[in-house]
């Protein structure tokens, strides 16, 4: 069997702000990012780590170079097609949580299930439990995410970002706003998925002790990869 | 699902301003109501005023108008037709006004599948003789049940039974102003001179009263063989034909067809109440123009509330889309929510519009001049709640639009850069 197509890879992308100046944020970076992998990207604060993650995320569609999911190149693709992408491969943690008060914690991490739409709502809801049974809060569930704490919230976000079996969790700052206790459970529970799941992570953190843990290290300076 | 899925959404985000929400759906409600109360309003109103003379004036009238004759012998001499004839002084002949060979022209419109009906009627010029003065007056001769079933005239018969001027011979009915003046009762007996001076003693069998003056003051109503013996005239006379169509937008036209044919003059409806139709027409644009306007500051609170859940909303947007919602659907979200409030208020107004319809149906509304009604008038018609409805879900559609595209068209990386 020859070698599977890298999940996800990124081939000279460069990217610009024009606004007030133009100024390049990302230069030609090229790098790849394998099946179960763990990835920590760590760089100073304005070095462009976020800027990336939405240049991968499919988010950002303002760049040069091309990204390829799969093998497939992202590039010149519809807002829909990008939205269902999004929906059936990437899931997504942030520094804040995103959750919404309007819907219990088990409809917000069922909603991107449900836009799926391949499969019925009890499995969506069944999927859901499961997600939320492996990151400790399946008893959660019925409440309103109003009534959870911060790192209860944030792993709301993960499941979440789980429920539609992703081929990549893409993190910004996912443990910016938690306690170290909390941190660890978040990365905890990273290790897990990525040990026992198979899950690919690229996770943007400033925090080393976390990244140092990691499988590898992208480490970026002024919108280049220095190392990794 | 999908479909299922952005109802839930929309709904979910408009219960975290339902109090907005509800104020933007009673603004929808409450101009729906006084649009469908307007035109109703406004159309029953109308109604009333066409049935005080378009009801009572047949689409089609032929008659026999005494003029100067239009082709003079000497046009029609062969010997002089190249010549240029100057006549002048032509006078009318001497001629009655008689409709000429009625009973072929009645035979010819019966048959005419375009006429719902026709009634003839003699107008008899007369004085009403009271004391030493005579009061000048007009008696319509007509076909009783003829004239009852196109003009509805028993609607306006104030006092007696019309039917009494078939069975009792040599009946009036006179209108209600001629009583006054003369001091009339039901089962007195009122004297006429006619044109030719004749003297007829008639029993009065009931007032009317038609709403306008002039018509009170003047006319009075008789049978046609009643009118025909106090002229002096043969059965034939008929000076008037008054005729009913089923279209009523056909009466130019066949004015003057049958002017043609008959030989007669014909006036049709719209050229003798212009003026009238052009009234109804303002009322009934002034009510949609006050409509729409209160529609369009309806639209303005729907617009509103939507932007305030947009701009509270830019989180649950960005998630939405970094999970995987396209443009489209996040536009189709708040048009829902746009549509949703324009849709339960509208309805709410439809009901609220024939609730104050129904109300105001129960007011009490006398007047002298209109005596077949009690009430306020009100019009019923379900196009106005149809029309009423379409206006409420294009103007909230229209107002949902922009907000909905703009929210559509948020970059998720802006809003969540932003916190
Ligand atoms: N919308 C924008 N317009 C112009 N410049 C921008 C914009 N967004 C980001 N930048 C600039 O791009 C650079 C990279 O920003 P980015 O957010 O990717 O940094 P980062 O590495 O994530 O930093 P941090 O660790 O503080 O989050 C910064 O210098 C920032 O000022
Ligand atoms: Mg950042």
């Amino acid at each position: 069997m020859s070698q599977a197509a890298p999940i996800l890879e990124a081939r000279n992308v460069s990217k610009y702000f024009h606004d007030p100046l133009t100024v390049q944020v990302l230069k030609d970076i090229s790098f790849t990012i394998q099946r179960g992998e763990f990835i920590a990207v760590i760089g100073k604060s304005g070095c462009g780590k976020s800027t990336l993650l939405y240049v991968l995320s499919t988010m950002d569609t303002d760049y040069e170079g091309d990204i390829m999911l799969e093998g497939t190149i992202l590039r010149g693709k519809k807002d829909a097609e990008l939205a269902r992408i999004r929906n059936n491969s990437i899931g997504f943690v942030f520094q804040f949580h995103y959750l919404l008060n309007e819907f219990s914690v088990l409809k917000n991490v069922m909603l991107p299930g449900l836009k799926k739409g391949d499969s019925s709502e009890k499995e969506v809801e069944h999927r859901a439990y499961e997600k939320l049974r492996i990151l400790g809060i399946q008893n959660e569930a019925l409440k309103m995410p109003n009534q959870l704490s911060g790192g209860q919230k944030q792993r709301v976000a993960i499941a979440r970002a789980l429920i539609n079996d992703p081929l990549i969790i893409m993190g910004d700052e996912p443990t910016g706003n938690l306690d170290k206790k909390n941190s660890d459970n978040v990365f905890d529970i990273f290790s897990e998925l990525c040990s026992e799941f198979g899950q690919t992570l690229l996770v943007v953190t400033h925090d080393l002790d976390f990244a140092s843990k990691t499988h590898r290290i992208i480490e970026m300076e002024d919108g280049r990869i220095i190392k990794g | 699902m999908g479909k299922l899925l952005i109802i839930r959404i929309s709904f979910a985000l408009q219960t975290a301003r339902w109090r907005q929400t509800m104020v933007a759906a009673v603004g929808v409600a409450f101009s729906i109501t006084m649009f469908i109360t307007l035109l109703s309003f406004m159309a029953g109103l109308n109604d009333l005023l066409d049935g005080l003379l378009l009801n009572r004036t047949p689409h089609v009238r032929l008659f026999n108008e005494i003029k100067a004759p239009e082709r003079l012998p000497i046009n029609l001499a062969p010997e002089y037709q190249s010549h240029y004839n100057f006549v002048r002084s032509v006078k009318p002949k001497m001629e009655r006004l008689q409709i000429h060979n009625i009973a072929a022209i009645i035979a010819a419109v019966e048959k005419d599948e375009r006429v719902l009906g026709y009634a003839p009627k003699i107008g008899a010029q007369v004085f009403y003789n009271t004391g030493a003065t005579d009061l000048t007056g007009l008696i319509n001769g007509i076909d009783v049940t003829a004239e009852n079933k196109l003009f509805f005239f028993s609607d306006y018969i104030v006092a007696g039974n019309f039917n009494d001027l078939n069975t009792i011979p040599n009946s009036i009915i006179l209108g209600k102003e001629i009583a006054a003046k003369t001091l009339t009762n039901i089962g007195d007996v009122i004297q006429v001179t006619t044109s030719k001076g004749d003297i007829r003693q008639l029993k009065v069998v009931g007032f009317f009263q038609s709403g306008i003056q002039e018509i009170d003051k003047v006319q009075s109503y008789a049978s046609l063989k009643t009118t025909q013996n106090l002229m002096g005239e043969a059965g034939s006379y008929i000076t008037d034909l008054q005729i009913k169509l089923k279209d009523l937008s056909m009466a130019p036209a066949m004015a003057k067809e049958y002017a043609g044919l008959f030989e007669t003059d014909a006036v049709d409806i719209q050229t003798a109440n212009s003026q009238f139709e052009t009234g109804s027409k303002v009322r009934t644009l002034i009510s949609y123009a006050v409509g729409v306007t209160l529609l369009i500051v309806a639209g303005f609170g729907i617009y509103n509330i939507l932007n305030m859940i947009i701009y509270e909303k830019m989180d649950s947007i960005a998630i939405l889309k970094a999970t995987g919602f396209s443009g489209k659907d996040v536009n189709k979200i708040f048009l829902f929510i746009a549509l949703s409030i324009g849709i339960s208020g509208g309805i709410a107004g439809l009901f609220f519009g024939w609730g104050l319809s129904a109300i105001i149906d129960q007011i009490p509304f006398n007047t002298a001049s209109l005596p077949t009604v009690t009430t306020y008038p009100i019009n019923y018609n379900p196009v106005f709640y149809v029309t009423g409805l379409v206006f409420a879900l294009i103007t909230t559609y229209m107002a949902g639009y922009f907000p909905s595209r703009k929210a559509s068209k948020m970059d998720p990386v802006t809003i969540i850069r932003g916190k």
